[in-house]
Protein backbone atom coordinates (compact mmCIF):
# COMPACT_ATOMS: atom_id res chain seq x y z
CA UNK A 1 0.00 0.00 0.00
CA UNK A 2 1.21 3.24 -1.16
CA UNK A 3 0.58 6.84 0.58
CA UNK A 4 1.48 10.15 0.40
CA UNK A 5 3.68 9.07 3.61
CA UNK A 6 5.67 6.36 2.11
CA UNK A 7 6.50 4.34 -0.94
CA UNK A 8 5.84 0.97 -1.38
CA UNK A 9 8.31 -1.30 0.76
CA UNK A 10 10.75 -2.66 -0.83
CA UNK A 11 13.32 -5.53 1.15
CA UNK A 12 14.65 -3.90 3.73
CA UNK A 13 11.59 -1.94 4.21
CA UNK A 14 9.67 -5.20 4.62
CA UNK A 15 12.01 -6.78 7.07
CA UNK A 16 12.04 -3.60 9.37
CA UNK A 17 8.08 -3.68 9.23
CA UNK A 18 8.24 -7.20 10.45
CA UNK A 19 10.38 -5.98 13.33
CA UNK A 20 7.91 -3.48 14.05
CA UNK A 21 5.09 -5.92 13.83
CA UNK A 22 6.78 -8.29 16.36
CA UNK A 23 7.90 -5.14 19.00
CA UNK A 24 4.24 -3.62 18.62
CA UNK A 25 2.67 -7.24 19.46
CA UNK A 26 5.00 -7.53 22.39
CA UNK A 27 3.53 -4.26 23.73
CA UNK A 28 0.15 -4.95 22.65
CA UNK A 29 0.62 -8.86 24.46
CA UNK A 30 2.04 -6.87 27.72
CA UNK A 31 -0.90 -4.21 28.04
CA UNK A 32 -3.32 -6.55 27.55
CA UNK A 33 -1.28 -9.07 30.03
CA UNK A 34 -1.54 -6.30 32.55
CA UNK A 35 -5.10 -5.66 31.97
CA UNK A 36 -6.13 -9.19 32.53
CA UNK A 37 -3.77 -9.92 35.66
CA UNK A 38 -5.56 -6.39 37.44
CA UNK A 39 -9.14 -8.06 36.19
CA UNK A 40 -8.66 -11.72 37.60
CA UNK A 41 -7.22 -10.31 41.13
CA UNK A 42 -10.35 -9.02 41.64
CA UNK A 43 -12.37 -11.73 40.22
CA UNK A 44 -13.92 -9.71 37.58
CA UNK A 45 -13.00 -12.13 35.01
CA UNK A 46 -15.17 -15.27 36.50
CA UNK A 47 -17.08 -16.76 34.31
CA UNK A 48 -19.96 -16.23 36.83
CA UNK A 49 -19.64 -12.62 36.06
CA UNK A 50 -19.75 -13.13 32.46
CA UNK A 51 -22.36 -16.29 31.98
CA UNK A 52 -25.22 -14.52 32.87
CA UNK A 53 -25.29 -12.59 29.87
CA UNK A 54 -25.29 -15.55 27.59
CA UNK A 55 -26.81 -18.38 29.68
CA UNK A 56 -29.78 -15.96 31.66
CA UNK A 57 -32.06 -14.73 29.32
CA UNK A 58 -33.74 -12.16 32.17
CA UNK A 59 -30.38 -9.95 32.14
CA UNK A 60 -31.74 -8.87 28.54
CA UNK A 61 -35.62 -9.08 29.20
CA UNK A 62 -35.69 -7.53 32.78
CA UNK A 63 -32.73 -4.67 31.88
CA UNK A 64 -30.70 -4.49 29.35
CA UNK A 65 -33.71 -4.68 26.64
CA UNK A 66 -36.01 -1.93 28.59
CA UNK A 67 -33.33 0.45 28.76
CA UNK A 68 -32.60 0.36 24.77
CA UNK A 69 -35.97 0.35 24.48
CA UNK A 70 -35.66 3.92 26.73
CA UNK A 71 -32.56 4.89 24.59
CA UNK A 72 -34.34 4.40 21.36
CA UNK A 73 -37.14 5.89 22.11
CA UNK A 74 -35.44 9.21 23.34
CA UNK A 75 -33.38 9.00 20.22
CA UNK A 76 -35.98 8.62 18.04
CA UNK A 77 -38.47 11.40 19.28
CA UNK A 78 -35.03 13.60 19.82
CA UNK A 79 -34.38 13.52 15.93
CA UNK A 80 -38.13 13.51 14.76
CA UNK A 81 -38.29 16.70 16.26
CA UNK A 82 -35.05 18.03 15.72
CA UNK A 83 -34.95 17.42 11.98
CA UNK A 84 -37.94 19.56 11.15
CA UNK A 85 -36.77 22.05 13.34
CA UNK A 86 -33.45 22.17 12.36
CA UNK A 87 -34.74 22.55 8.83
CA UNK A 88 -36.71 25.29 9.48
CA UNK A 89 -34.04 27.07 11.23
CA UNK A 90 -31.07 26.59 8.67
CA UNK A 91 -33.80 27.74 5.68
CA UNK A 92 -34.43 30.72 8.19
CA UNK A 93 -30.48 31.61 8.20
CA UNK A 94 -30.64 31.69 4.62
CA UNK A 95 -33.20 34.00 4.50
CA UNK A 96 -32.96 37.24 2.07
CA UNK A 97 -34.88 39.40 5.80
CA UNK A 98 -32.72 40.31 8.09
CA UNK A 99 -35.28 40.25 10.48
CA UNK A 100 -35.54 36.44 10.32
CA UNK A 101 -31.88 35.45 9.45
CA UNK A 102 -30.71 37.72 12.33
CA UNK A 103 -32.49 36.22 15.10
CA UNK A 104 -32.50 32.33 13.76
CA UNK A 105 -28.73 32.57 13.50
CA UNK A 106 -28.63 34.24 16.86
CA UNK A 107 -30.65 30.79 18.17
CA UNK A 108 -28.63 28.74 15.89
CA UNK A 109 -25.21 30.54 17.68
CA UNK A 110 -26.76 30.38 20.86
CA UNK A 111 -27.78 26.50 21.28
CA UNK A 112 -24.88 25.20 19.62
CA UNK A 113 -22.27 26.63 22.21
CA UNK A 114 -23.96 25.31 25.07
CA UNK A 115 -23.17 22.03 26.39
CA UNK A 116 -26.50 19.47 25.83
CA UNK A 117 -26.18 18.34 30.24
CA UNK A 118 -26.88 21.98 30.57
CA UNK A 119 -29.87 22.14 28.71
CA UNK A 120 -30.66 19.12 29.70
CA UNK A 121 -30.60 20.12 33.48
CA UNK A 122 -32.15 23.44 33.07
CA UNK A 123 -35.16 21.55 31.07
CA UNK A 124 -36.15 18.86 33.52
CA UNK A 125 -36.40 22.03 35.93
CA UNK A 126 -38.24 23.60 33.81
CA UNK A 127 -41.06 21.04 33.43
CA UNK A 128 -40.72 20.56 37.21
CA UNK A 129 -41.92 23.68 37.90
CA UNK A 130 -43.67 24.95 35.36
CA UNK A 131 -45.70 22.02 34.31
CA UNK A 132 -47.60 18.53 35.49
CA UNK A 133 -45.49 16.63 33.58
CA UNK A 134 -45.65 13.49 35.98
CA UNK A 135 -41.59 12.68 37.68
CA UNK A 136 -41.94 9.26 35.72
CA UNK A 137 -41.79 10.77 32.85
CA UNK A 138 -40.14 14.28 33.42
CA UNK A 139 -36.32 12.67 32.61
CA UNK A 140 -37.13 11.36 29.26
CA UNK A 141 -39.31 15.57 28.45
CA UNK A 142 -36.11 16.95 29.66
CA UNK A 143 -33.41 14.97 27.98
CA UNK A 144 -35.64 14.74 24.91
CA UNK A 145 -35.84 19.00 25.02
CA UNK A 146 -32.35 19.16 25.43
CA UNK A 147 -31.56 16.67 22.44
CA UNK A 148 -33.66 18.87 20.30
CA UNK A 149 -32.69 22.03 20.94
CA UNK A 150 -28.86 21.46 20.42
CA UNK A 151 -29.32 19.09 17.56
CA UNK A 152 -31.96 20.94 16.08
CA UNK A 153 -29.59 24.31 15.83
CA UNK A 154 -26.43 21.73 14.25
CA UNK A 155 -28.85 20.20 11.96
CA UNK A 156 -29.43 23.69 10.68
CA UNK A 157 -25.87 24.31 10.32
CA UNK A 158 -25.58 21.35 8.12
CA UNK A 159 -29.09 22.26 6.04
CA UNK A 160 -27.36 25.44 5.76
CA UNK A 161 -23.88 24.42 4.38
CA UNK A 162 -26.25 21.77 2.25
CA UNK A 163 -27.76 24.18 0.62
CA UNK A 164 -24.49 26.80 0.35
CA UNK A 165 -22.68 23.79 -1.55
CA UNK A 166 -25.38 23.57 -4.57
CA UNK A 167 -23.76 25.24 -7.92
CA UNK A 168 -25.65 29.20 -8.34
CA UNK A 169 -26.92 27.44 -11.65
CA UNK A 170 -29.53 25.79 -9.63
CA UNK A 171 -31.33 28.59 -8.06
CA UNK A 172 -30.69 30.62 -11.35
CA UNK A 173 -32.52 28.03 -13.09
CA UNK A 174 -35.40 28.07 -10.80
CA UNK A 175 -35.53 32.24 -10.71
CA UNK A 176 -35.67 31.53 -14.50
CA UNK A 177 -38.54 29.25 -14.70
CA UNK A 178 -40.48 31.77 -12.59
CA UNK A 179 -40.79 29.48 -9.53
CA UNK A 180 -40.68 31.75 -5.89
CA UNK A 181 -38.34 31.46 -3.50
CA UNK A 182 -40.40 29.32 -1.27
CA UNK A 183 -40.91 27.19 -4.17
CA UNK A 184 -37.18 26.81 -5.45
CA UNK A 185 -36.23 25.73 -1.88
CA UNK A 186 -38.52 23.28 -1.93
CA UNK A 187 -38.44 21.72 -5.34
CA UNK A 188 -35.03 22.46 -6.28
CA UNK A 189 -32.37 22.96 -3.53
CA UNK A 190 -33.72 20.92 -0.79
CA UNK A 191 -34.06 17.68 -2.66
CA UNK A 192 -30.41 18.01 -3.90
CA UNK A 193 -29.29 19.31 -0.87
CA UNK A 194 -30.10 15.79 1.24
CA UNK A 195 -27.70 13.81 -0.41
CA UNK A 196 -24.77 16.08 0.37
CA UNK A 197 -26.46 16.31 3.94
CA UNK A 198 -26.87 12.69 4.59
CA UNK A 199 -23.28 11.90 6.04
CA UNK A 200 -23.41 14.68 8.40
CA UNK A 201 -27.04 14.11 9.34
CA UNK A 202 -26.16 10.66 10.74
CA UNK A 203 -23.13 11.39 12.22
CA UNK A 204 -25.54 13.31 14.27
CA UNK A 205 -28.13 10.84 14.41
CA UNK A 206 -25.35 8.75 16.34
CA UNK A 207 -24.55 11.74 18.45
CA UNK A 208 -28.12 11.75 19.93
CA UNK A 209 -27.74 7.75 20.29
CA UNK A 210 -25.10 8.79 22.59
CA UNK A 211 -26.08 12.06 24.17
CA UNK A 212 -29.06 9.88 25.50
CA UNK A 213 -26.56 8.12 28.00
CA UNK A 214 -26.40 11.69 29.81
CA UNK A 215 -29.99 11.66 31.05
CA UNK A 216 -29.37 7.96 32.76
CA UNK A 217 -26.10 9.25 34.61
CA UNK A 218 -27.16 12.26 35.72
CA UNK A 219 -31.04 13.41 35.02
CA UNK A 220 -32.30 9.30 36.74
CA UNK A 221 -33.50 8.56 32.91
CA UNK A 222 -34.04 5.02 32.85
CA UNK A 223 -32.03 4.11 29.95
CA UNK A 224 -29.57 1.44 28.66
CA UNK A 225 -26.13 2.60 30.77
CA UNK A 226 -28.82 3.37 33.64
CA UNK A 227 -29.46 -0.18 34.02
CA UNK A 228 -25.96 -0.92 34.95
CA UNK A 229 -26.44 -0.40 39.12
CA UNK A 230 -28.81 -2.59 39.11
CA UNK A 231 -27.48 -5.40 36.89
CA UNK A 232 -23.90 -5.54 39.23
CA UNK A 233 -26.58 -5.42 41.48
CA UNK A 234 -28.27 -8.21 40.46
CA UNK A 235 -25.30 -10.58 39.15
CA UNK A 236 -22.52 -9.81 41.99
CA UNK A 237 -20.95 -7.11 41.10
CA UNK A 238 -19.64 -7.99 37.44
CA UNK A 239 -18.90 -4.28 37.00
CA UNK A 240 -16.50 -5.06 34.20
CA UNK A 241 -18.65 -7.27 32.18
CA UNK A 242 -21.69 -5.46 32.68
CA UNK A 243 -20.19 -2.10 31.05
CA UNK A 244 -18.41 -4.57 28.42
CA UNK A 245 -21.83 -5.60 27.25
CA UNK A 246 -23.60 -2.32 27.44
CA UNK A 247 -21.21 -0.29 25.64
CA UNK A 248 -21.39 -3.21 22.82
CA UNK A 249 -24.85 -2.95 22.53
CA UNK A 250 -24.27 0.84 21.57
CA UNK A 251 -21.68 0.27 19.18
CA UNK A 252 -23.97 -2.03 17.58
CA UNK A 253 -26.09 0.08 17.62
CA UNK A 254 -24.59 2.76 15.96
CA UNK A 255 -22.65 0.52 13.86
CA UNK A 256 -26.66 -0.15 12.24
CA UNK A 257 -27.11 3.09 12.09
CA UNK A 258 -24.48 3.94 10.00
CA UNK A 259 -24.26 1.02 7.94
CA UNK A 260 -28.29 1.58 6.80
CA UNK A 261 -27.20 5.20 5.86
CA UNK A 262 -23.81 4.47 3.68
CA UNK A 263 -26.50 1.88 1.52
CA UNK A 264 -29.25 4.56 2.00
CA UNK A 265 -26.65 6.95 0.23
CA UNK A 266 -25.76 4.84 -2.43
CA UNK A 267 -28.95 4.66 -3.53
CA UNK A 268 -29.44 8.43 -3.52
CA UNK A 269 -26.58 8.87 -5.85
CA UNK A 270 -27.34 5.98 -8.05
CA UNK A 271 -30.87 7.48 -8.46
CA UNK A 272 -29.63 10.62 -9.83
CA UNK A 273 -27.10 9.79 -12.70
CA UNK A 274 -26.85 13.47 -13.71
CA UNK A 275 -26.37 15.05 -9.88
CA UNK A 276 -26.05 18.60 -10.11
CA UNK A 277 -23.51 18.42 -7.05
CA UNK A 278 -20.41 19.18 -7.44
CA UNK A 279 -17.77 16.63 -7.66
CA UNK A 280 -16.07 16.32 -3.95
CA UNK A 281 -18.34 19.19 -2.48
CA UNK A 282 -19.60 17.09 0.27
CA UNK A 283 -16.15 16.26 1.84
CA UNK A 284 -15.01 20.39 1.66
CA UNK A 285 -18.35 22.36 1.64
CA UNK A 286 -20.37 20.79 4.15
CA UNK A 287 -17.94 21.49 6.90
CA UNK A 288 -19.52 19.40 10.09
CA UNK A 289 -20.30 21.75 12.96
CA UNK A 290 -18.68 21.87 15.93
CA UNK A 291 -21.22 19.57 17.60
CA UNK A 292 -21.48 16.89 14.77
CA UNK A 293 -17.85 16.14 15.09
CA UNK A 294 -18.13 14.74 18.46
CA UNK A 295 -20.83 14.75 20.91
CA UNK A 296 -21.22 13.11 24.45
CA UNK B 1 -32.04 39.00 41.69
CA UNK B 2 -28.37 37.75 42.43
CA UNK B 3 -28.42 37.67 45.86
CA UNK B 4 -28.06 34.24 46.12
CA UNK B 5 -24.89 34.45 44.60
CA UNK B 6 -23.29 36.79 47.76
CA UNK B 7 -23.97 34.19 50.44
CA UNK B 8 -20.82 32.30 49.54
CA UNK B 9 -22.73 29.04 49.25
CA UNK B 10 -21.49 28.64 45.74
CA UNK B 11 -18.58 28.38 44.10
CA UNK B 12 -19.49 29.71 40.85
CA UNK B 13 -15.85 30.57 39.32
CA UNK B 14 -14.59 27.56 41.40
CA UNK B 15 -16.67 25.53 39.18
CA UNK B 16 -15.71 27.34 35.85
CA UNK B 17 -11.92 26.75 36.82
CA UNK B 18 -12.51 22.96 37.13
CA UNK B 19 -14.01 23.03 33.94
CA UNK B 20 -11.43 25.03 32.77
CA UNK B 21 -8.72 22.93 33.98
CA UNK B 22 -10.32 19.59 32.58
CA UNK B 23 -10.37 21.13 29.62
CA UNK B 24 -6.59 22.03 29.30
CA UNK B 25 -5.30 18.93 30.99
CA UNK B 26 -7.54 16.40 28.49
CA UNK B 27 -6.72 18.75 25.05
CA UNK B 28 -3.07 18.05 26.24
CA UNK B 29 -3.46 14.22 26.52
CA UNK B 30 -5.82 13.74 23.84
CA UNK B 31 -3.32 15.74 21.24
CA UNK B 32 -0.84 13.18 22.57
CA UNK B 33 -2.92 10.28 22.18
CA UNK B 34 -4.27 11.45 18.94
CA UNK B 35 -1.43 12.22 17.31
CA UNK B 36 -0.13 8.84 18.68
CA UNK B 37 -3.51 6.88 17.04
CA UNK B 38 -2.80 8.94 13.72
CA UNK B 39 0.77 8.13 13.31
CA UNK B 40 -0.59 4.21 14.02
CA UNK B 41 -3.23 4.59 11.29
CA UNK B 42 -1.18 6.15 8.30
CA UNK B 43 1.72 3.64 9.41
CA UNK B 44 3.00 1.30 6.95
CA UNK B 45 2.75 -1.71 9.72
CA UNK B 46 -0.64 -3.60 9.03
CA UNK B 47 -0.35 -4.54 12.89
CA UNK B 48 -0.45 -0.70 13.59
CA UNK B 49 -3.13 -0.15 10.95
CA UNK B 50 -5.30 -2.05 12.57
CA UNK B 51 -5.07 -1.92 15.74
CA UNK B 52 -5.57 1.58 15.10
CA UNK B 53 -8.89 1.48 13.06
CA UNK B 54 -10.29 -0.58 15.99
CA UNK B 55 -9.50 1.32 18.44
CA UNK B 56 -11.02 4.48 16.87
CA UNK B 57 -14.07 2.66 15.47
CA UNK B 58 -15.09 1.43 19.16
CA UNK B 59 -14.50 4.28 21.21
CA UNK B 60 -15.80 6.71 18.68
CA UNK B 61 -19.08 4.81 18.72
CA UNK B 62 -19.50 4.52 22.54
CA UNK B 63 -21.10 7.27 24.56
CA UNK B 64 -18.48 9.27 26.63
CA UNK B 65 -21.15 9.38 29.46
CA UNK B 66 -20.46 5.39 29.19
CA UNK B 67 -16.78 5.49 29.15
CA UNK B 68 -16.60 8.31 31.89
CA UNK B 69 -19.00 6.30 33.87
CA UNK B 70 -16.75 2.82 33.17
CA UNK B 71 -13.85 4.68 34.56
CA UNK B 72 -15.46 5.20 38.21
CA UNK B 73 -17.51 2.11 38.82
CA UNK B 74 -14.42 0.05 36.79
CA UNK B 75 -11.17 1.31 37.20
CA UNK B 76 -12.22 3.22 40.76
CA UNK B 77 -14.49 1.19 42.55
CA UNK B 78 -13.84 -2.37 40.71
CA UNK B 79 -9.92 -2.36 40.50
CA UNK B 80 -9.05 0.60 42.88
CA UNK B 81 -7.32 2.30 40.70
CA UNK B 82 -7.27 6.07 41.91
CA UNK B 83 -4.62 7.37 39.56
CA UNK B 84 -2.74 8.07 42.99
CA UNK B 85 -5.73 10.68 43.83
CA UNK B 86 -7.32 10.87 47.84
CA UNK B 87 -10.78 13.01 47.94
CA UNK B 88 -13.36 11.59 45.36
CA UNK B 89 -13.55 14.41 43.96
CA UNK B 90 -9.97 14.26 42.96
CA UNK B 91 -10.82 10.61 41.96
CA UNK B 92 -13.48 11.91 39.59
CA UNK B 93 -11.33 14.63 38.82
CA UNK B 94 -8.22 12.50 37.39
CA UNK B 95 -10.66 10.04 35.59
CA UNK B 96 -12.88 11.91 34.36
CA UNK B 97 -9.65 13.25 32.21
CA UNK B 98 -9.03 9.83 31.71
CA UNK B 99 -11.97 8.90 30.07
CA UNK B 100 -12.02 12.09 27.77
CA UNK B 101 -8.56 12.18 26.90
CA UNK B 102 -9.61 8.10 25.69
CA UNK B 103 -12.55 9.14 23.88
CA UNK B 104 -11.16 12.13 23.03
CA UNK B 105 -7.95 11.11 21.09
CA UNK B 106 -10.02 9.07 18.58
CA UNK B 107 -11.62 12.34 17.11
CA UNK B 108 -7.90 14.22 17.49
CA UNK B 109 -6.53 11.23 15.47
CA UNK B 110 -9.37 11.60 12.90
CA UNK B 111 -9.03 15.64 12.62
CA UNK B 112 -5.23 15.33 11.48
CA UNK B 113 -5.84 12.27 9.33
CA UNK B 114 -7.94 13.98 7.08
CA UNK B 115 -5.53 17.01 7.20
CA UNK B 116 -2.79 14.32 6.07
CA UNK B 117 -5.59 13.51 3.39
CA UNK B 118 -5.77 17.15 1.85
CA UNK B 119 -2.14 16.87 1.15
CA UNK B 120 -0.80 15.61 -2.84
CA UNK B 121 0.52 12.85 -3.53
CA UNK B 122 2.49 15.03 -6.01
CA UNK B 123 4.27 17.42 -3.01
CA UNK B 124 6.18 13.36 -1.41
CA UNK B 125 6.99 12.84 -4.89
CA UNK B 126 8.47 15.94 -5.46
CA UNK B 127 10.57 15.52 -2.07
CA UNK B 128 11.46 11.99 -3.41
CA UNK B 129 12.43 13.47 -7.06
CA UNK B 130 14.49 15.89 -5.34
CA UNK B 131 16.48 12.98 -3.02
CA UNK B 132 14.83 13.79 0.33
CA UNK B 133 15.18 11.01 2.55
CA UNK B 134 11.45 9.42 4.09
CA UNK B 135 12.36 11.44 7.49
CA UNK B 136 13.15 14.89 5.49
CA UNK B 137 9.56 14.08 3.17
CA UNK B 138 7.80 13.65 6.19
CA UNK B 139 9.10 16.96 8.27
CA UNK B 140 9.91 19.43 5.57
CA UNK B 141 6.77 18.51 3.41
CA UNK B 142 4.50 16.43 4.75
CA UNK B 143 3.64 16.95 8.37
CA UNK B 144 3.67 21.18 8.08
CA UNK B 145 1.09 20.98 5.41
CA UNK B 146 -0.92 18.46 6.69
CA UNK B 147 -1.11 20.45 10.30
CA UNK B 148 -1.57 23.57 8.90
CA UNK B 149 -4.64 21.68 7.20
CA UNK B 150 -5.76 20.31 10.18
CA UNK B 151 -6.27 22.96 12.36
CA UNK B 152 -10.28 23.83 11.96
CA UNK B 153 -11.42 20.04 12.86
CA UNK B 154 -9.14 20.21 15.56
CA UNK B 155 -10.59 23.37 16.77
CA UNK B 156 -14.03 22.01 16.33
CA UNK B 157 -12.95 18.96 18.68
CA UNK B 158 -11.42 21.18 20.99
CA UNK B 159 -14.74 23.01 21.33
CA UNK B 160 -16.54 19.68 21.73
CA UNK B 161 -13.99 18.72 24.37
CA UNK B 162 -14.70 22.13 26.51
CA UNK B 163 -18.47 21.04 26.19
CA UNK B 164 -17.94 17.79 26.73
CA UNK B 165 -16.53 18.01 30.37
CA UNK B 166 -19.81 18.20 31.71
CA UNK B 167 -19.65 14.67 32.02
CA UNK B 168 -17.63 14.58 33.98
CA UNK B 169 -20.58 15.47 36.59
CA UNK B 170 -21.69 11.83 36.33
CA UNK B 171 -18.78 10.97 38.50
CA UNK B 172 -18.95 13.70 40.54
CA UNK B 173 -16.17 16.34 39.42
CA UNK B 174 -16.75 19.56 41.24
CA UNK B 175 -16.72 21.37 37.49
CA UNK B 176 -20.00 23.35 36.44
CA UNK B 177 -22.54 21.17 35.46
CA UNK B 178 -22.48 19.61 38.92
CA UNK B 179 -22.40 22.98 40.58
CA UNK B 180 -25.75 23.88 38.05
CA UNK B 181 -27.69 20.81 39.36
CA UNK B 182 -26.98 21.68 42.67
CA UNK B 183 -28.02 25.47 42.19
CA UNK B 184 -30.72 25.05 40.14
CA UNK B 185 -32.48 22.77 42.56
CA UNK B 186 -31.99 24.64 45.47
CA UNK B 187 -32.76 28.16 43.91
CA UNK B 188 -35.70 27.11 42.16
CA UNK B 189 -37.24 30.75 42.08
CA UNK B 190 -33.49 32.25 40.25
CA UNK B 191 -34.15 29.10 37.22
CA UNK B 192 -33.52 31.57 34.03
CA UNK B 193 -30.15 33.75 35.86
CA UNK B 194 -28.88 30.10 37.01
CA UNK B 195 -29.39 28.79 33.56
CA UNK B 196 -28.25 32.09 31.98
CA UNK B 197 -24.89 31.99 34.27
CA UNK B 198 -24.02 29.32 33.04
CA UNK B 199 -24.88 29.54 29.35
CA UNK B 200 -22.56 32.52 29.59
CA UNK B 201 -19.70 30.98 31.33
CA UNK B 202 -19.71 28.42 28.79
CA UNK B 203 -20.05 31.08 25.76
CA UNK B 204 -17.45 32.60 27.20
CA UNK B 205 -14.94 29.36 27.65
CA UNK B 206 -16.38 28.01 24.04
CA UNK B 207 -16.81 31.20 21.25
CA UNK B 208 -13.28 32.74 21.66
CA UNK B 209 -11.56 29.62 21.36
CA UNK B 210 -13.79 29.57 17.91
CA UNK B 211 -13.63 32.79 16.91
CA UNK B 212 -9.46 32.60 17.34
CA UNK B 213 -8.74 29.13 15.72
CA UNK B 214 -11.36 30.10 12.66
CA UNK B 215 -8.76 33.21 12.45
CA UNK B 216 -5.95 31.02 12.46
CA UNK B 217 -7.24 28.62 10.29
CA UNK B 218 -7.94 31.22 7.53
CA UNK B 219 -4.02 32.34 8.09
CA UNK B 220 -2.49 29.31 8.25
CA UNK B 221 -4.46 27.66 5.39
CA UNK B 222 -2.06 26.45 2.67
CA UNK B 223 -3.74 27.68 -1.10
CA UNK B 224 -3.93 25.74 -3.85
Amino acid sequence: MSSVLYDNPGPRARRRNVLYTVAFLAVLALVAWWVLTALNDKGQLDAAKWSPFVTDPQVWTTYLLPGLTETLKAAALAILIALPLGAALGIGRLSDHAWVRVPVGAIVEFFRAIPVLILMIFASQIYAKFTTVSSDFRPLYAVVTGLVLYNASVIAEVVRAGVLSLPRGQSDAAVALGMRKGQSMLYVLLPQAVTVMLPALVSQLVVIVKDTALGGAVLGFGELLSQNRQITANYGANTIATFTVIALVYIALNAVITNLASRLEKRLRQGRKTSAVKENSPAETTETPAGAVSGA
Amino acid sequence: MFDFLDSGQYDLLGAFWVTAQLALYSAIGSLIWGTALAAMRVSPVPLMRTFGTTYVNLVRNTPLTVVIVACSFGLDQTLGITLGADSSEDIGFRLAILGLVAYTGTFVCEALRSGINTVPTGQAEAGRALGLSFTQVLTLVVLPQAFRAAVTPLANVLIALTKNTTVAAAIGAAEAALLMKDMIENEADALFVVFALFAFGFMVLTLPTGLFLGWAAKRLAVKR
